[in-house]
């Protein structure tokens, strides 16, 4: 078994211009510039992109799912961020 | 966590199953889910990189360079799809090392058929259009389980397998209407394969041991004998356009149920293959253990050179 494993990328991927990179999963590699390469190779063998990003897995930071209620329940009491709060009569157009 | 505890984990989890929900790397789950997945995802994996095997044999000997490029594109597709496989199952805690590891002394499993041989050009043929096609049948349902980096793996896989399937039939397709050697080739390609390709659905229900468990967590959407029958009756037909005979003299339609009876499958041959006895487990194990170690210097190197690049960057900046 050799010395040291390869780090974990991830791997994101814009498919075309005007739209974002998004995860397209992971893989391993030596350094950032053969992570490039083996995407290439692993996440885009039919024109599925026209830009890549790697990140080494280690320095993502993700929240814990454990968490998710002081996380993401306040802002699920706060209605008047949407339009439909609003009460307008029928005949108001455009808005 | 206390028993109580955990079995209200346990309720909530199936419940969220239930609903179809999507159960993603970091969220809590049984041990069991954890342990299930990991083993099947990583069987699934090495089916993918072991079936490179058998195709391998063929590239330099494609007869021509328009089955040559399809037949390198892929076996290099399946190495993708062994390669999407393996971090959708190293989301669960496993590391790569281990995975190999497991492969290598043999302690995990890959699909059977590949421990078949391919003496003939035709082989290449009968594993795009039955093996492949076995595998697509198994791979649909999958883009729906519960577990989300397996699903958005298969979903990746399933748009890539319908070409191999396609290409395997068009090597049958131009075999079958060429000269009678040909067409025999074919044919005998087809002996080979069928009863295998039926094996490669699983056992039977009642010596099904996971179907239960697999079912409820959507790990299995169909059971293994209404996912071989699905095959049996899909591939029968294609088999009438190629003017080939399925080596089965019990193979009968049956208009009652809408669908093709067929006979008795020697599941002590399926048995023997999957312990090992099978005409090439040992070459293919040869085969990926040596290609594995005699690439550890690359991947040494590879490791040291990064290092190198980096040590150098960090004196840079100083």
């Amino acid at each position: 078994m050799g010395t040291k494993n390869w780090p974990l990328w991830e791997i994101f991927v814009r498919s075309k211009n005007g739209l974002e990179h998004r995860h397209f999963g992971s893989l391993h590699a030596a350094d950032a510039e053969m992570a490039l390469e083996n995407a290439r190779d692993v996440y885009t063998r039919r024109n599925e992109g026209v830009s890549i990003w790697v990140v080494e897995s280690k320095n993502i930071t993700a929240s814990n799912p454990e968490h998710n209620g002081e996380m993401f329940e306040p802002a699920q009491d706060k209605v008047y961020r949407h339009p439909t709060f609003y009460d307008l009569p029928d005949d108001v157009k455009h808005m | 966590m206390s028993e109580e505890q955990i079995k209200n984990l346990e309720e909530q989890f199936e419940a969220r199953i239930a609903r179809d929900e999507k159960i993603e790397p970091k969220d809590w789950m049984p041990e069991k889910y954890r342990q299930t997945h990991i083993r099947q995802i990583s069987q699934h994996a090495h089916s993918e990189i072991v079936g490179m095997l058998p195709e391998g044999n063929w590239i330099t000997r494609a007869p021509s360079l328009r089955r040559k490029v399809a037949l390198l594109a892929k076996v290099q597709d399946e190495a993708g799809h062994g390669l999407y496989l393996y971090s959708a199952c190293e989301t669960l805690g496993i590391s790569r090392d281990v995975l190999y590891e497991q492969l290598h002394s043999g302690k995990a499993k890959y699909s059977s058929i590949f421990n078949y041989p391919t003496v003939t050009w035709a082989d290449m043929g009968a594993i795009g259009w039955l093996v492949d096609g076995a595998a697509i049948i198994n791979q649909v349902p999958l883009c729906s389980t519960s577990f989300g980096p397996y699903a958005r793996a298969m979903v990746r896989v399933c748009k890539e397998e319908s070409f191999h399937q396609r290409q395997g039939y068009e090597i049958m397709l131009k075999l079958c209407n060429g000269t009678p050697e040909q067409k025999e080739m074919a044919q005998d390609a087809l002996n080979r394969w069928w009863w295998p390709s039926l094996m490669m659905l699983g056992p039977t229900d009642d010596a099904s041991v996971h179907t239960e468990q697999s079912m409820k967590w959507k790990l299995k959407r169909k059971t293994n004998d209404e996912l071989r029958q699905q095959f049996i009756d899909q591939t029968v037909p294609q088999a009438d356009i190629l003017g080939l005979t399925i080596p089965d003299p019990d193979l009968k339609w049956n208009e009652e149920r809408g669908s093709y009876d067929f006979g008795e499958i020697d599941w002590d041959e399926f048995w023997q293959v999957v312990k090992g006895h099978g005409p090439c487990n040992k070459e293919r194990m040869k085969a990926r253990v040596g290609a594995w170690e005699r690439g550890e210097w690359v991947r040494d190197a590879a490791m040291a050179y990064a290092e190198k690049q980096q040590e150098r960057k960090e004196k840079q900046a100083v």
